[in-house]
Formats: structure tokens, C-alpha cells, sequence
């Protein structure tokens, strides 16, 4: 008889979710306000709407992978979903490991990665194997620039450069006056208070690329290689992009990397680099400068790139990573599948797609290497 | 702390102290002595860096402990003393606990509350950008209910038949092999029971992920808290019942629906709310198993299914503050459903104890 | 007061056994049958699923443990993916004792005694809605708490931490190197723990002090008792059991708590009986944090230190149960 009741219990529960479901809409065309931000996004699904949707698809796409890229596919699933109202696109944030392992499993039809699938690790044949027919490739697709993150009042747009990082990171420079900052910062009022650092404590493409920068450009100042897990001792760690941005903004005297969008949008102080010519500040187009710089070294159809982190090219910003979206050309995707893939990843490149990326704190892809994103996707079927 | 009075007639069960016993306290005295107590906290404040009035409240607490047993002592000698200290540390365990309830719904309620309305309940985040507002949890909370409700359809018959079977049934190494493994399963974390649950549905069955693979790692977690509740209150109930009802020629297994699980539904009303409760919040294997979506989907068993405890992790983990709102907004929702839920129980227990 | 209870104890216990062999050796009651093995179906069910999920463990714990080319159990570093790969969990294992430890010493007292005042302290009116919020408590899911800790209860604890290391800081868990932040420290951690065990541990002692026999409490205040001497008297030696047995749920619930951790504590690989300074890690913790970005070795490392996780909870649970074993001796009619 408890049985019962529970039976009923849970009939109760059933009866309320078919209830609740009479009211339930997917139906958000028009958000009850919206920020500065948002206004020039609806404005732009208008135009996406108007223009003829030739890369519209029906049915489910699902892709997993990079949370460094979730607030852009977040805009741009909301763009396709609105201009193709018979498609739906999933995303789940759930790290670049995960994001290949699902893709691999074949739960998604394509995943996001902060690094191109690794040849040395296996991965490049697994989803090559999972491709078969067809191939694995590595689309590049999300520039996103790393800001240096600090925390010392009265001292805004501090200079840096890759050795002086690499020394607070490693913490052979240990206080905010330490010589070889004020070098670089004569009119600043730095504090004679110790630098406390902090990194990522999960694994992260951030710092993978924070790091290989550190090593590319410091010279030597850098012992520690680079990884996805912080491997310098000391310092503090800080769970995902949003708990380092929250460690910075609530504790003085600290210093740490963090993706530009979050420095951004809790209004962290934001060092400048200085690569060799000259301190450059993080903005979209100093960021594109670098990314122009980098490479392709993918052979075949693969994109993927080698950034120049040690680039001295004047104005460009050089800490930054690249997410890539994994997926099969050449076949290896059932025939509905690979029609959204290739209308959703069109969209995403396209000249609409790639300047939605501005107002989220990332970079549009340098008009060279978009045009080769271009043809690479109408290989997918 | 007029609460603090001697002994209260009819107000509990154990207020038949004596009051044939000498000096008392009186209710003034214990007032001075809080009077006392704040006015040295205030003191102490100025040469202990103490900070925050929740120092401050414990502080004062602890100087009022001292204080009031010390006179008790003094006047109505150790055994009232310890009485009162006793009485008044019980009191202060149970504020303490209060605390961080208060303290959780008021933040949440705080930054949240402003998201609630009728747009926020009944629709999805479909469509939604990264810096809009609108948009609402409906996907959510239509996942996680049928995830809940689907998890105790599973768990609730299966580790009520076991505990069952352990109390009334289990004799000898295979009942002690299952209450081992039963403590075994306490341990499983929740990650690895997704992982379990990832490695045999999508890589080894080639199953695409749902709500109901999601259901199944949920399911893995509610039984051992279940089973163990269940079983603790099973074993409290007295033996003359169930001698009683053998000795009407009751057999054994309507004893067990009609005697013994009856005596014992609120305590295990209790731990099955436990174990909804920890299910309905659980966000490490959801995160394997949902899939990922902004969208409504009703059916469990196919297509990604969002749940709340994803919406809030998903959200909170971004930049914008529109989202990190939603989180809190969410998480807001969520409470409020398990609270609910709880009522809801609570209510069934009542029910079945008046029948 | 105890002189009472033995002669029913045995009378009990010569009658418990006879309806089972007399129900069940007839075999005249179907609805007897269908019961046991339904229920015993249920148990082997559970079994099994244990017994997978033992076995997954297991097989993709052994290539990583094989792969490690440092000591796993010895080991505080953690990195799996990287070559040559070198790993260990002595560093996990340490910080997830030490703050369940954190955990059970704060919230085994603060439990206990809301218990008592639910079940014997507050008047009877008031009993079951407070009791009610406390179980409420238990309701709130492990990732607001963690929101909550990183937002609200972290920046609270500075100022009680500064003290402590101020002025207790002669003691090796309260000494602090320069420069701690007071942030997210194995004390904060351990408090975010002792908030999400606290309802589950109270909850259950709460029902066993409720079935405490009413006529112990009354021996107990004919013979003139205070209400403090009724409970040690009558209340706690019943309850004893049930209190081993919830903080034991509730340090399963401690040891492998993943989200509300992994928000609150600044992780790092290393072995520190500093509590007042940011840093230290745990299984669970690790696993979430390290989870999505791992390849397939990081992987089967994390899914190794969960079957360790597995084993120290085991541990535990088997000590926990010796425990209420022999304590159940004493205890009268809880048997």
C-alpha cells in the first residue's frame, strides 16, 4: 500500500508535468528587454532572417566540446535557430577532452576543441576511424584572445612582457615593485606588496596557450613547458574562466590569465603586452594581426594551425587560442546530419557569423584562412 | 531568550524536572546575563579584530554560555548548571543549523528572485543569446521531474524490497554481503556513477545520451541512501508488532505491508525525501549523460533533455552577467521544486499516520 | 533502569526465529514465497550492479595504474596525459580526509544537537515544521552551495581566519606561510562539507531519538532526573548507534562530494596541514575538474582515484559498522 501511494504520488507528479506542459514555449522571438549587446544581435538574426537561408537544415544537430567557445555558439545557434526555424542546435560546454571522446562516440556529429586533434596521442586516427569513410578535420573557427589580469589599484594598463610574465608566473619576481616591472612601467605607482598568482585549477585550453606562449616567447625564462594543468609550483588555483575572473575581482595584489570576454565583463584590470615591439593592447584587431601571423599546418583538408606566439609584428596581440570545430568530410556522417553540419558551420564562418564573434570578446578569422574554412566545409556530406 | 525559562508544563516530553529542588534562576537573571554577554562581545570587539556580525553573534553566544552557567552553578549548584548548559547549547546547535539555511535561501532568493515570473517558468532558453535577458527554465524543470520522478520509479520499489529483505528476510553471508554492498554503493561519487553509466550506454550499447541515461546514474545514487534509511527505520520498529500479528495467523508478508512498513513511514518518508532531494541537485553525471539543450523535450528517452542543476552549472560558468542571473534564478526554481516535493511528502506521511 | 530490558531481550530472541522457519517451511502461503524473492530478487539485483560498476572500475583502473611511471600511491603530482606520465594520489587522499575530518568534527555536534532539540527541546507544536527545515537544508543541491560558499561564506570567513592564524597560529593547523588570502582555504571547504552533511546526520539521529522507549525517559524522571541526565541517561546510549551510523552517511557524503568542493577550495597537488591557506585537493574534486580536458589515459587515471575513493569509503563504512555492531549490545532494544 506505501507502494501505492507512491505509484499515485508519481501519477500525481505525471499529471502535473502534462499540465505545466499546455504552457510550456520554446517560442523566444521577442526577449522582454534586452543590453546594448543584444539589441545588435537581434537586429543582425533579422538580416541573416531576410537574406535566403540557402544553409538552412532540418532536424537535431548535436555538438559538444570547448567552453571557451560556448558564448559563440550560444549567439550563433541562436541566429541559425532563428533564421531556420526547423533546426535545432545543441551545445554542451563540457571541456575539449570530452567534447572529441563524444564526437568519437558518435554522439555528436561535430565537437569544439581548444587544440586540433593530437596525431602523437592517437586521436587524429580514432577520428579519422570514426570518419571512415571520409576523413577527420580541424576547422578553425573561434579566435579568443587571453588577457594578462590583474589586481593592483591605481595601476591600470601595465606593461608587460613574456620574460617579466614568465617571472611572476614562475615566482622568481614576487613583488608588485620589483625592478623589472617598474622598468617597464616608470609612471606607475606600484605597491611594495607580494604578488599572489593564480591559474586555472581544472584543465583548460586557456592554460595550454597561456603557457606555450610563456615558453615560446620568454626564452628560456619559462622552464615549465606547456600543458593544459598549471605545472608551475606555487600560486592559487581557481575553478574555470569564471572562478579565476571572480579570485581576481575580489582579491587585491593578484595577477592571473583569463579569457578576454571575462576579463571584459567584470571589468578587470588588463595588462599590455610587449612581444619586442612595443606594448600592445588586447582589442579585436590586434588580435587578428596575430591570428593572420599564424600558419596552416594541417595537411589535406585538416586547418590546423600553428600560432606564432613570439610574433613581433607591430600591434599584434600574441596570447591568445584558437577552438576548432571537429567533424567529418568526405562521408562519415549520415546524410541528415551532414547537411545541418555543413549549413551550420557555414553559417558560423560566413561574413555574418564571423562579426557576431566582435561583440562576445573574440576575433572574426582572418579573411584568408575563412575562405579555406569556407571550402573545406563543402566538402562535408 | 525569554525561551530559556525553567521548565515549560506540557511543552516536552522530558519537562518533568523537579520543582521541588531549591534555588532557581530567575528569567530576569538569564536577561541580564544576555545584556552582560552582548555588552562584553562589544567589548572584546575592540581588541580582537573580530569581524562580521556572524563573529559577532557567535561570540556573543559563547560569552552567554559562559556567563549563564557559571551563575547557575553558583546558585543552583552542577547538576542545574549542567542542565542549563546543556539546555542552551542544544538551543544554539540548533540556530547554528538555521544559519546557513537562512543565510543560502536569502542569497539566492536575492539575486534570483527578480528573474521569477510567468515567462521565466513557461519558457525556454531557446533562442536566447549570450547577452539577452528573457528566456526562462521550462526545459529544466519538465527534465528534471520526469529524471526525478522515472529515478524513484526505479530505486524507491528495488531498495525498499531490499531493505525489506535485509530486516525481515537476512540471515546468514548472502544478507551480510548485501548490506556490505549496499555501504559500497554509499561511496560510489557521484562522477564515477556517471561514467559507469557513459562507458555501458553510449560507448558499449551505442545508445544515444537522453534523460533516461541520466536516470540511471541518478538511479544508482538514490538506492543505498534509501536502502540504508529504509532499513534503520525498519529495525526501530518493535518486535511485539510483528510478534503480535504473527500470533493472529497474520502471515509474514502482510505483516511486513500492513504492520511493519506502515509503523515505520515517516522515518522512511524521510530518507526517500533525502535521497529525491540529493537526486533532484545532482549535476556531475548529468553533465555525461543529458546531452546538452536549450530546447523543450518531453521525451526522456531520446534527444538531449536539460535539467536544472545543468542550467545553473551551465550558466554560471559564463561570463555575461545575464546568465550568471539565470544561474541564480534557476537555482531559485530549483529549491522551490525540492521544497514542493518535500511538502508533498510530508503531507503523504501525515496522511498515511492518521488512516 | 536496565534491569528490565533483558528478560525481553531473551524472550525475543527465542521467538524471533520461529515464524520464519514456520512460514516459509510449509510452503502453504504463496504470498510468503512470491515476498522473499522479491525481495531477495531486489538484493541481488543491487549486486549485481555493484558488482559492474566494481568491474569497470577495476578494468580501466589497471592500464593506467600500469602506465604510471611514478608511485600512484605515493605520488602527489597529477599528470596523466603528459609524457612520461606521472601521477599519484597521496595528495587526493590527504585532502579529502582532512576536510571530511574538517566536516564531521564541526557538524557532528551542531547535528546531535539540533536533533536533541527537535526531538526532545522544542515544544511539541513546533517539532516537525522545524524539523522540516531542517531536512530542508539537505534539499539545497551541491552546486548552489558551492555558489553560495564561493560568494557569501568565503569572504564572511576571512576575518574569523585572520584571528585564528593571528592568535593560535603556535598550533600546526591554524599556522599560515605569508601572504594567505583567507580565500579558498581547506577551512572554508570544510565548512561548505559540514552545511551539506549537517541535515543528513540530524535527520537520521533525530528518527532514532524519537524511538527512544518512552519508558526509559519516564524511569529516568521518576527518579528525578534533569533533562540533561535523561539524555545521557536514556536518550544517548540508545541513540548511539544511530548517531555512528548518520555521521558515517554522512562522511560517505563528505568523501565524495564533487561540485560545491571544486567551486570553493583553490586546488592544488599538495600535502599541507594548513588549513588556513588556499590549496589542497580531493578525489572528487579532481575528477570534475580534470574530467573534461582529459584524454584517454587522464581519463583512466581519474576513473583509478575514483576506485580508490570507492576503497576509503568502503574502509570506513566496515569500521562504522564494527562500531554499531558492538555498540547495539548495549543498547537495548535497538537489536
Amino acid at each position: 500500500m506505501k507502494l501505492q501511494r507512491f505509484a499515485r504520488l508519481s501519477a500525481v507528479a505525471l499529471v502535473g508535468v502534462l499540465a505545466l506542459a499546455a504552457c510550456g514555449s520554446n517560442n523566444n522571438t521577442s526577449p522582454s528587454s534586452s543590453s546594448s549587446a543584444s539589441s545588435s544581435g537581434s537586429g543582425a538574426a533579422v538580416s541573416a532572417s531576410s537574406a535566403a537561408p540557402a544553409f538552412c537544415a532540418s532536424g537535431t544537430l548535436n555538438g559538444s566540446g570547448s567552453t571557451a567557445q560556448a558564448n559563440a555558439m550560444t549567439q550563433w545557434i541562436k541566429d541559425y535557430q532563428t533564421a531556420c526555424p526547423d533546426a535545432t542546435v545543441n551545445y554542451g560546454q563540457v571541456g575539449s577532452g570530452q567534447g572529441i571522446k563524444d564526437f568519437l562516440a558518435k554522439t555528436t556529429s561535430f565537437g569544439g576543441s581548444d587544440s586540433a586533434l593530437s596525431p602523437t596521442k592517437g586521436e587524429t586516427s580514432a577520428a579519422n576511424g570514426r570518419c571512415a569513410p571520409g576523413t577527420a578535420v580541424d576547422l578553425p573557427m573561434v579566435p579568443g584572445p587571453i588577457a594578462v589580469v590583474y589586481n593592483v589599484p591605481g595601476a591600470d594598463n601595465l606593461v608587460f612582457t613574456p620574460a617579466v610574465l614568465a617571472g611572476i608566473f614562475s615566482g622568481k619576481i614576487a613583488k608588485w615593485n620589483d625592478p623589472a616591472i617598474t622598468a617597464l612601467n616608470p609612471s606607475a605607482k606600484l605597491p611594495a606588496q607580494a604578488i599572489t598568482t593564480f591559474h586555472r585549477s581544472d584543465a583548460s585550453g586557456t592554460s595550454d596557450n597561456f603557457t606555450e606562449y610563456l615558453a615560446a616567447a620568454a626564452g628560456g625564462a619559462w622552464s615549465y613547458g606547456h600543458d593544459k594543468q598549471w605545472k608551475a609550483p606555487g600560486g592559487q588555483g581557481a575553478k574555470g574562466s569564471a572562478g579565476v575572473a571572480q579570485a581576481i575581482k575580489s582579491t587585491q595584489f593578484t595577477i592571473s590569465y583569463d579569457e578576454y570576454s571575462y576579463a571584459r565583463d567584470n571589468q578587470l584590470q588588463m595588462g599590455q603586452v610587449d612581444n619586442g615591439a612595443g606594448p600592445v593592447t588586447l582589442t579585436p584587431d590586434a588580435v587578428a594581426k596575430a591570428v593572420a601571423a599564424a600558419k596552416i599546418v594541417g595537411t589535406g583538408d585538416d586547418l590546423t594551425l600553428s600560432l606564432d606566439y613570439a610574433t613581433k609584428a607591430p600591434g599584434a596581440y600574441p596570447i591568445l587560442l584558437v577552438t576548432y570545430e571537429i567533424t567529418c568530410v568526405n562521408g562519415g556522417l549520415p546524410a541528415d546530419q551532414a547537411a545541418l553540419v555543413k549549413g551550420f558551420l557555414s553559417y558560423v564562418v560566413s561574413d555574418a557569423g564571423q562579426q557576431k564573434l566582435v561583440a562576445l570578446g573574440y576575433a572574426p578569422l582572418p579573411t584568408e584562412i575563412r575562405s579555406k574554412v569556407q571550402a573545406v566545409i563543402a566538402k562535408v556530406s | 531568550m525569554s525561551i530559556l525559562k525553567t521548565p515549560v508544563p506540557g511543552a516536552s516530553t522530558l519537562s518533568g524536572t523537579s520543582t521541588l529542588s531549591g534555588a532557581r534562576l530567575r528569567r530576569g537573571t538569564l536577561a541580564l546575563v544576555a545584556v552582560g554577554a552582548i555588552a562584553v562581545t562589544g567589548l572584546l570587539e575592540t581588541f580582537t579584530p573580530v569581524s562580521g556580525w556572524a563573529g559577532s553573534v557567535l561570540m556573543a553566544a559563547a560569552v552567554y554560555l559562559v556567563g549563564q552557567t557559571v551563575i547557575s552553578f553558583l546558585v543552583e549548584g552542577r547538576r542545574h548548571a549542567l542542565d542549563r548548559l546543556v539546555t542552551t547549547a542544544v538551543y544554539a546547535a540548533f540556530a547554528l543549523a538555521m544559519l546557513p539555511l537562512g543565510a543560502v535561501l536569502f542569497k539566492v532568493v536575492q539575486r534570483g528572485g527578480g528573474l521569477i515570473n510567468g515567462t521565466f517558468l513557461t519558457h525556454s532558453l531557446r533562442n536566447i543569446g549570450p547577452t539577452d535577458t528573457g528566456g526562462g527554465v521550462y526545459h529544466g524543470i519538465v527534465g528534471t521531474l520526469e529524471q526525478a520522478a522515472l529515478a524513484s520509479l526505479i530505486s524507491i520499489p528495488l531498495a525498499m524490497l531490499t531493505a525489506i529483505y535485509l530486516v525481515e528476510y537476512g540471515r546468514g553471508w548472502f544478507a551480510r554481503l548485501v548490506t556490505f554492498f549496499v555501504d559500497v554503493m554509499t561511496g560510489v561519487p557521484s562522477i564515477v556513477a556517471g561514467l559507469f553509466i557513459f562507458t555501458v550506454w553510449v560507448l558499449m550499447l551505442g545508445l544515444n545520451r537522453s534523460g533516461f541515461a541520466a536516470t540511471l546514474a541518478l538511479t544508482i545514487l538514490m538506492i543505498p541512501i534509501v536502502v540504508r534509511s529504509t532499513e534503520e527505520m525498519l529495525k526501530l520498529v518493535p518486535d511485539s508488532l510483528r510478534e503480535a500479528s504473527y500470533a493472529l495467523g497474520v502471515p509474514k508478508w502482510r505483516t511486513i505491508l500492513k504492520v511493519v512498513v506502515p509503523t515505520a513511514v515517516p522515518g522512511i518518508v524521510t530518507g526517500i525525501m533525502l535521497g529525491v532531494a540529493r537526486v533532484m541537485g545532482e549535476t556531475a553525471p548529468l553533465l555525461l549523460l543529458n546531452g546538452f539543450t536549450s530546447s523543450i523535450n518531453f521525451d526522456p528517452f531520446s534527444g538531449p533533455q536539460a535539467a536544472l542543476p545543468l542550467i545553473v552549472w551551465d550558466q554560471a560558468g559564463r561570463p555575461n552577467p545575464q546568465s550568471i542571473t539565470r544561474a541564480w534564478g534557476s537555482a531559485l526554481v530549483l529549491i522551490v521544486m525540492v521544497l514542493l516535493l518535500n511538502l508533498g511528502a510530508r503531507a503523504l506521511a501525515r496522511l498515511s499516520r492518521t488512516r | 533502569m536496565s534491569d528490565e530490558q533483558p528478560p525481553i531481550e531473551e524472550v525475543l530472541a527465542t521467538l524471533a526465529p520461529a515464524p520464519a522457519p514456520l512460514s516459509t517451511g510449509r510452503s502453504v502461503r504463496p504470498g510468503d514465497r512470491i515476498f522473499a524473492v522479491l525481495s531477495g530478487g531486489a538484493s541481488l539485483t543491487l549486486l549485481l550492479i555493484i558488482a559492474l560498476i566494481a568491474a569497470f572500475l577495476l578494468y580501466r583502473s589497471i592500464p593506467a595504474v600500469r602506465a604510471d611511471t611514478t608511485n600512484f600511491l605515493t605520488t602527489s603530482a597529477w599528470f596523466p596525459d603528459s609524457t612520461p606520465s606521472t601521477f599519484g594520489i597521496a595528495a587526493l587522499a590527504w585532502g579529502t580526509l582532512l576536510s571530511s575530518l574538517i566536516a564531521l568534527v564541526l557538524a557532528v555536534p551542531v547535528a546531535v544537537g539540533t536533533a536533541l532539540f527537535i526531538a526532545h527541546f522544542a515544544p511539541r507544536r513546533l517539532a516537525q515544521p522545524l524539523a522540516y527545515l531542517v531536512d530542508l537544508l539537505a534539499a539545497v543541491p551541491s552546486v548552489i552551495y558551492g555558489l553560495w560558499g564561493l560568494f557569501f561564506l568565503v569572504p564572511q570567513m576571512v576575518g574569523l581566519q585572520t584571528w585564528l592564524a593571528d592568535h593560535l597560529g603556535w598550533f600546526p593547523l591554524f599556522s599560515v606561510g605569508s601572504g594567505s588570502t583567507f580565500k579558498q582555504t581547506m577551512l572554508n571547504a570544510g565548512v561548505v562539507l559540514a552545511v551539506m552533511i549537517l541535515p543528513i546526520i540530524s535527520a537520521v539521529t533525530r528518527e532514532v531519538f524519537l524511538q527512544v522507549p518512552r519508558d526509559h525517559v519516564e524511569a529516568a524522571q521518576a527518579l528525578g532526573a534533569t533533562r540533561w541526565e535523561v539524555i545521557r541517561l536514556a536518550v544517548l546510549p540508545f541513540g548511539r548507534p544511530g548517531i555512528i551510523s548518520a555521521s558515517m552517511l554522512g562522511l560517505g557524503r563528505a568523501l565524495g562530494e564533487t561540485v560545491a568542493i571544486a567551486l570553493v577550495l583553490s586546488t592544488n597537488y599538495v600535502i599541507s596541514w594548513k588549513i588556513l591557506e588556499p590549496g589542497g585537493n580531493t578525489f572528487a574534486a579532481n575528477i570534475a575538474l580534470q574530467y573534461g580536458y582529459a584524454a584517454d589515459l587522464g581519463t583512466n587515471a581519474l576513473i583509478a582515484s575514483g576506485l580508490v575513493l570507492f576503497v576509503i569509503t568502503l574502509v570506513v563504512n566496515i569500521v562504522a559498522r564494527g562500531v554499531i555492531a558492538r555498540r547495539r549490545e548495549f543498547a537495548g532494544a535497538a537489536g
